[in-house]
């Protein structure tokens, strides 16, 4: 039995599972205590000590969010003692710190600043001992500023905890302790897979995107240039965040008007493209459990999703002996590319070489995977550049675009139009519901079996997910699954990425079909979205995104008109045929460990 | 040596060693409660420097609950100015085994390490010798217990118990959050109990000569004897067996070289007694007693009229800056700000009030830090800088 203690802070009676920290007890009861190492996706390391709280017959003061309560414990949060120690600590930290707060990316967006800023740290309280030292730019998609750093492993902590990546680590000892990676290599030559986590946890701006607005400006700017943009699923449910809306604001009507005034040539949305991946993914999936389970031809189950890049970096460094069980589809923002420079352009008669297409995700990975040597089939770079969300509500700022005052406008055409099914594609699980929706209807000619087809088993937070869907009286076409009952499960997180591989290679996997994302809650949480970003945003996000699903007209991938008129106008020999072939799929290549 | 100083020899002393492991003999046949209540009543604390009682952390490791509990000889001697546990370990190994091995019996422990520091590899040889015939001993007694000699790595931090843990699991060697505590969850979240090297020997000397006999030695709230590693500005430099409960002043006279301006007790990590305080200083746990009484690992560094204390200070914040482990703000930070600080007032940079700024930071240090390594640089940095500001500013 769960044991309650009760204990009094700042005066107020709590009362709390025996086992709970300071802190959270303190949250309890509205006392807000500052943290800088604190988070809550991650275990308590209890470094930065900013956190600290006086506890009666104590002799020191105690870290609130490493110390659980203890019956009877009396704590102060807000005295002399406190308060100067505090101050104290923030100093240390802000003489560590390289204070060019004016031309940093995070300012106003900053833990350390905000807690200088609260405490009213004098910047000279003690000598600045920052050590100058040079940004590693050498990945596409992170960029790594040692100077910025607080230590608090926040970064560290991910990578190992959520992603089980372990790129960053802690070396040297004293003062010259720092967070680096293997060898202190550049961050382009170690394992690391791009997600952003890092970024995303990161109190300050010691860990950012490679950042790419200025060359889209630039872009935007020549009118030799037509500049078509792509937006994914999970960016409409949390620009607003950066922009004066709560989480969870849908704020679709109101980006794509923002890209159209900031000057892109076509607004278009990547949930096309995610409607197409269910079409082609869809059909691939079927084809495996055809030759599996009717032909007997030589296929690899389970399949798995391959629309997230960090996943698929993921499983080439970890598990290179496995990447037959990828889907060979690229990920909607690479079948984009593709499409937009062959026809797309043919559609609007304009140069293929006159196309800069640029997207906007919720992702670091994306800036990699868009520059991955194979990502050419238009014969071009098919995505010239991935921007994060973050990166975009910046453009809307520069652009001096009163965001909250814009009214809705939509996509433009062609590959503007998409499917409720496309939109879910933002949250972990979306991507299996929408192939369920499509690959139920092809095989037994009706809906899915589920009220309103929300199919709740992959929905949500929980690590792994699965669910059974049973195939009875199917279309004569698909007899073989007749009475099959096809196991699927839905992974996010790295961490739990693992879990699975690790049963694939064991051989006792029980799934048909897998969809992983390397971020926490898929996409809405990934490592390009808005800071800060914890389950309770994320579940914010979430909501949006099934909200945005349901609201819509159209909510099977199949359905989507715009699907239909590329497949008989342009990919005519159907899904997985030869310019499908060519344009929407991809191969993978095996990594080091190392 | 003379009179004033007792010198006891009770740890380095010669016995009639003939029957190896007689004490942990006796102790096989004897009840656990019994044991721990001896250590109890004999009052030994810890001898690493901390000071905690020895009888009530083997009375939570026994009382804990595991199915696997350990021993461990915390042997990482590295406070500047100790070497007390070498001499221990070259000499009367055998006493320290003795001692893990009472332990062992009474926690309920079947694995035991011996955490070595780096730099004393050169004992490897000589210690797996004496392990090898505890293993023997502790067989015939009865005693299902394993001893494994582990090396460190040369950081300082590993001599705090929680990193010492870290870095025998393989991990980074930084401390951990307390709590839990070792004796709950320790090496591999298994209840254990780390003791000091001369810790061990001395419990194995209340085994030996029972909590009375043991009692007769110390004062008030420090009982026994301690050794005393005394270096410096010395004409005796050496290691001495000595009853807790001296002045400064005997001890001055006893070890100095007539010119004594300050004693360092405790290491780096202790306290800087200036010539005024000699005669109200005692060594001892802190207590009931009256002036002030310094705990110490066994470190006694003397320094003479020729030596400027804030070469001293600056010496021993080099040392601190690197051997932090880095994790914690106050620490990883602090211990820059003290050395950078102290050399900004003495070039003049920064007024002699920023000494001020910099006492305050070390108060901050020691109520903020997450180990004793942070929580104790105030202690050496604010004995110093009071009673030697003159030397700091000019």
């Amino acid at each position: 039995m769960e044991q309650i203690i009760s204990v009094k802070i700042n005066g107020i009676d709590v009362s709390v599972k025996k086992g709970t920290s300071i802190l959270e007890a303190a949250k309890k009861v509205n006392v807000r205590i500052p943290t800088l190492c604190y988070h809550e996706d991650l275990c308590i390391a209890g470094n930065c000590r900013v956190c600290v709280v006086e506890v009666d017959g104590y002799r020191n003061l105690v870290a609130s969010c490493a110390t659980p309560c203890e019956q009877g414990m009396i704590i102060k949060t807000n005295t002399p003692k406190v308060r100067t120690a505090r101050k104290d600590l923030i100093a240390l930290l802000v003489s560590e710190h390289n204070t060019q707060c004016t031309t940093c990316y995070r300012s106003t967006n900053c833990e350390l600043q905000d807690l200088a800023s609260e405490y009213n740290v004098d910047n000279d309280t003690y000598l600045n001992i920052c050590k100058k030292s040079e940004i590693d730019k050498s990945s596409w998609s992170i960029e790594k500023d040692d100077s910025k750093c607080v230590r608090c492993q926040r970064c560290v902590r991910t990578c190992a905890e959520l992603q089980h990546v372990n790129a960053v680590c802690v070396a040297h000892k004293g003062k010259d302790m720092k967070i680096t990676t293997f060898m202190e290599l550049p961050l382009n030559e170690v394992v690391c897979v791009n997600c952003g986590q890092c970024i995303t946890h990161c109190p300050t701006g010691a860990l950012t995107e490679r950042r790419y607005f200025d060359d889209i400006w630039e872009a935007i700017g020549d009118d030799t240039k037509h500049v078509v943009v792509n937006t994914a699923p999970s960016v409409r449910v949390a620009l607003g965040e950066m922009l004066g809306f709560e989480p969870g604001e849908i704020v679709t009507g109101k980006m794509a008007a923002a890209l159209k005034k900031i000057g892109f040539d076509s607004v278009l949305d990547t949930d096309f493209t995610a409607d197409l991946t269910i079409i082609e993914e869809g059909h691939e999936l079927l084809s495996r459990l055809r030759k599996a389970l009717q032909t007997k031809e030589e296929t690899t189950l389970p399949m798995i999703t391959s629309c997230s890049p960090g996943w698929v970096k993921f499983i080439e460094h970890m598990y290179p002996n496995h990447l037959e069980h990828l889907s060979t589809c690229k990920s909607p923002q690479q079948m984009f590319g593709a499409l937009s420079k062959t026809y797309y352009a043919e559609k609007i008669d304009v140069k293929p070489e006159d196309i800069v297409s640029v997207s906007i995700m919720p992702c670091a990975a994306k800036k990699y995977e868009a520059n991955r040597p194979e990502m050419n089939s238009s014969g071009f770079r098919d995505i010239d550049a991935g921007l994060t969300t973050r990166e975009l509500a910046h453009m809307i700022k520069q652009a001096g675009v009163e965001f909250t005052e814009l009214p809705n406008s939509s996509f433009d055409s062609i590959m503007g139009k998409s499917t409720g099914a496309g939109a879910i594609f933002g949250a972990s699980g979306g991507v299996m519901e929408a192939a369920l929706r499509t690959a139920y209807e092809i095989i037994t000619g009706r809906e899915v079996p589920f009220e309103k087809l929300n199919i709740t088993p992959v929905r949500g937070l929980e690590g792994i997910k699965e669910a059974d869907i049973k195939f009875e009286n199917v279309l004569p076409d698909w007899s073989f699954l007749e009475g099959v009952t096809l196991k699927v499960a839905v992974a996010h997180g790295l961490t739990n990425a693992r879990i699975i591989m690790d049963q694939i290679a064991e051989g006792k996997s029980p799934y048909h079909f897998i969809e992983i994302m390397a971020c926490p809650g898929g996409c809405i949480g990934g490592g390009g979205q808005p800071i800060p970003t914890n389950d309770e945003i994320r579940k914010k996000r979430m909501e949006a995104i099934y909200k945005e699903d349901e609201g819509l007209e159209l909510r099977k991938s199949h359905e989507n008109p715009e699907i239909a008129q590329l497949y008989n106008e342009y990919l005519t020999s159907g899904p997985l045929g030869h310019k499908s072939h060519k344009l929407l799929h991809t191969h993978y290549r095996k990594r080091n460990r190392y | 040596m003379k009179d004033r100083l007792k010198r006891v020899d009770v740890i380095l002393g010669n016995y009639n060693d003939s029957n190896k492991y007689k004490t942990l003999g006796l102790c096989m046949k004897r009840p656990n409660q019994q044991i721990i209540q001896d250590l109890l009543d004999s009052g030994l604390k810890g001898r690493g420097g901390a000071g905690f009682l020895t009888g009530l952390k083997w009375k939570f490791a026994a009382q804990a609950e595991g199915e696997e509990k350990y021993v461990i000889c915390n042997a990482d001697e590295g406070e500047p100015g100790t070497f007390k546990d070498r001499e221990i370990l070259t000499k009367v190994a055998r006493r320290v085994l003795g001692g893990m091995g009472i332990c062992a019996k009474v926690i309920g422990a079947k694995k035991g390490f011996i955490y070595l520091r780096g730099e004393y590899k050169y004992l490897v040889p000589q210690l797996q010798k004496e392990v090898d015939e505890f293993h023997v001993h502790a067989e015939i007694l009865g005693l299902d217990f394993n001893v494994e000699i582990f090396l460190g790595s040369g950081a300082y931090v590993c001599g705090e118990e929680t990193a010492l843990l870290n870095s025998l699991e393989g991990r980074r060697g930084e401390p951990r959050n307390k709590p839990p505590f070792p004796t709950n969850n320790g090496y591999n979240g298994c209840p254990t109990v780390i003791n000091n090297v001369e810790t061990l020997v001395s419990a194995l000397m209340v085994a030996k000569i029972g909590p009375e006999e043991f009692k007769k030695l110390g004062i008030q709230d420090s009982h026994g004897s301690k050794l005393f590693s005394v270096s410096g500005d010395t004409p005796r430099p050496g290691i001495y067996d000595i009853e807790f409960g001296m002045s400064l002043s005997d001890f001055v006279r006893e070890f100095g070289d007539g010119d004594t301006k300050a004693v360092q007790v405790g290491g780096a990590s202790g306290f800087c007694v200036p010539r005024k305080k000699f005669a109200s200083t005692t060594i001892g746990f802190p207590g009931g007693l009256s002036g002030d009484s310094l705990p110490t690992g066994g470190s006694m560094m003397l320094f003479n009229s020729t030596r400027s204390m804030y070469r001293v200070l600056e010496n021993y914040l080099d040392f601190f800056e690197e051997e932090s482990c880095g994790q914690c703000t106050p620490c990883r930070i602090g211990c820059q700000q003290l050395k950078e600080g102290i050399s900004a007032v003495k070039k003049g940079e920064r007024p002699p009030q920023y000494l001020e700024q910099l006492l305050k930071l070390s108060e901050t240090m020691k109520i903020t830090a997450k180990c004793g390594l942070g929580q104790s640089v105030a202690n050496s940095f604010s004995s110093i800088v009071i009673n030697f500001r003159e030397e700091m500013i000019y």
